[in-house]
């Protein structure tokens, strides 16, 4: 352990050296056992049992962007938690949600939070939204090996992007490959069921209290189809974690707030099972 | 082969202290003062790029007068050292008093070390806590030592006469726009005893604020909010987050 033993002595030369305004680079070179990817594991056969996260939305509107995610971890086919958080702010304007392997979601994501607010302090600004969607394809294309593993993650990104007046997503592949999504993306194995349900109900001129809905819904019809996805537990007043992003920085909604949404949402279901319609034509 | 002349220790201390001492005179000074919902660093700066008050973590700034280049090396290294502390233990083990002796160890390893030249400067780590009780203001001179300080603090140049000018004025429980310009007349008076004017632009000011939501509570006090803090009449109570209740009251007072 490096840092600590110099803790009451003086500070080591590595932290006084000028270089990069990047806290995983300075990691690198200063304690590169603390890197997340950096371990090395010995093969395994089959598929690892961990605890996964499973399906995270995303949805733009006119002021912004909203980012949500169910609150079920499983571990095979047992439910290991019933209220996780699976989508952190990344910072003031952009948050990320995470689908994958929950040990190392977290890990990777409580990385990326300070990798940004690092370069914040030690520059004296912020990174661009297209600079930090970078970083983090750059932090799951070193986490390759471990997914081959089975330990994969898989991250949607979204933030506001202040240069360009507008919410915008990105997502990634397990080798970091980055695609910037238009109106809405979802990830995680309820995903799919997730799409379909934003495709038919996502419009770009919806308000922000519209656009939760549409989050919750798709989360709705994911937990419908997916075992691994959760619904809103009206019992234990668990619902999922909603952000919203806008020019005047990002905001988690309430309890009162979501809980209002998920119950109607859930109302809705009774008479309707499968959802709101759209029109066929 | 010439023999070295013999150089007292005490001697050759004094030598370097006072090349150091020489060295931050030559730089503007800073000051910090607490106030009623936290701490206001004031700095006369015209750069704007090159910052003399910085965050390090959550509840701890760093300001400094000297040598740019060398208290930007100890700034960048405390961050450093916040941010892996952070990140291997938790939010809440970062401490202004961990920084402060880091720094303190590190100043004085090079005043004391003969082949390194000590550094011209001096170095100040606050922390504000849930209470005005509970804030810690540390001062590390370029020898190294570090002197615990509360209310209000001056360093740099003409640090003594703004101290103390400072310390007959200063109340704790003073709000963001009183203790600011208390600050701004302490920073503007002349060694002889004159006063010059400073302007805005001039000024390099950021506030550590208990009371802001975030969790980062450092926050930089710019332009607009900065000329209504400055203008507000004497006696006013601006209160609470700084940015909006400062600007309404002297947009109150323009009418």
């Amino acid at each position: 352990m490096a840092a600590n033993s110099h803790d009451h002595g003086r500070l080591p030369a590595a932290f006084l050296r000028p270089g990069s305004s990047s806290f995983m680079d300075f990691l690198t070179e200063h304690a590169p056992e603390r890197l997340p990817n950096n371990r090395g594991l010995p093969p395994v056969e089959g598929p690892l049992e961990a605890v996964h996260g499973t399906t995270i939305v995303a949805a733009s509107f006119a002021g912004g962007v909203v980012l949500a995610g169910d609150r079920r971890a499983t571990m095979g086919n047992v439910i290991a938690t019933k209220d996780m958080e699976k989508v952190f702010p990344a910072d003031e304007f952009s948050a990320v949600g995470i689908a994958g392997t929950a040990g190392i979601a977290v890990e990777l994501v409580k990385l990326f939070q300070l990798e940004l607010e690092h370069f914040e302090k030690v520059e004296g600004e912020v990174l661009s939204l297209e600079g930090k969607a970078n970083r983090l394809a750059a932090m799951i294309r070193g986490n390759l090996g471990m997914a081959m593993q089975g330990l994969a993650v898989v991250p949607l990104f979204a933030g506001y992007d202040l240069d360009r007046d507008r919410g915008r997503i990105f997502s990634y592949d397990v080798a970091g490959g980055r695609t910037e999504e238009q109106g809405f993306a979802s990830v995680g194995s309820g995903s799919v069921f997730a799409r379909g349900s934003l495709k038919k109900l996502h419009r770009a001129d919806l308000t922000e209290e519209q656009i939760v809905t549409v989050v919750v819904q798709a989360l709705y019809d994911a937990a419908d189809d997916d075992s691994a996805t959760g619904g809103p537990d009206l019992v234990r007043r668990i619902y999922p974690i909603v952000m919203v992003i806008t020019e005047d920085g990002i905001r988690r909604l309430t309890q009162e707030e979501i809980s209002e949404v998920a119950r109607a949402v859930h109302e809705g279901r009774l008479q309707l099972p499968n959802g709101p319609q759209a029109p066929i034509v | 082969m010439s023999t070295p002349f013999y150089v007292s220790p005490q001697q050759a201390m004094a030598d370097r202290a006072e090349y150091a001492r020489k060295g931050i005179a030559r730089g503007r000074s800073l000051v910090v003062l607490q106030y009623a919902d936290g701490i206001v660093f004031v700095a006369e700066n015209p750069s704007r790029a090159l910052h003399k008050v910085s965050e390090i973590y959550d509840r701890i700034a760093f300001a400094a007068t000297g040598k740019y280049n060398e208290y930007e090396s100890l700034r960048i290294g405390g961050t450093r050292y916040a941010d892996l502390r952070g990140y291997t233990y938790d939010r809440q083990d970062v401490t202004a008093r961990g920084l402060a002796n880091l720094y303190a160890q590190t100043l004085g390893t090079i005043f004391s070390a003969t082949v390194e030249k000590p550094y011209e400067v001096e170095l100040l780590v606050a922390e504000v806590g849930a209470t005005p009780a509970e804030d810690e203001i540390y001062r590390l001179p370029h020898d190294g030592s570090i002197i615990d300080e509360h209310g209000s603090v001056a360093v740099g140049g003409n640090s003594d006469q703004i101290g103390s000018y400072l310390s007959q004025r200063h109340r704790d429980d003073m709000d963001l726009g009183e203790a600011l310009r208390l600050a701004v007349a302490s920073l503007a008076r002349e060694s002889g005893g004159g006063e010059r004017e400073l302007s805005n632009d001039q000024l390099e000011v950021a506030v550590l604020d208990r009371k802001r939501p975030q969790q980062r509570k450092f926050k930089r006090v710019l332009n607009r909010q900065l000329t209504a803090l400055l203008a507000e009449p004497g006696g006013g109570s601006a209160e609470g987050e700084p940015s909006e209740s400062a600007d309404e009251a002297a947009e109150g007072s323009e009418e």
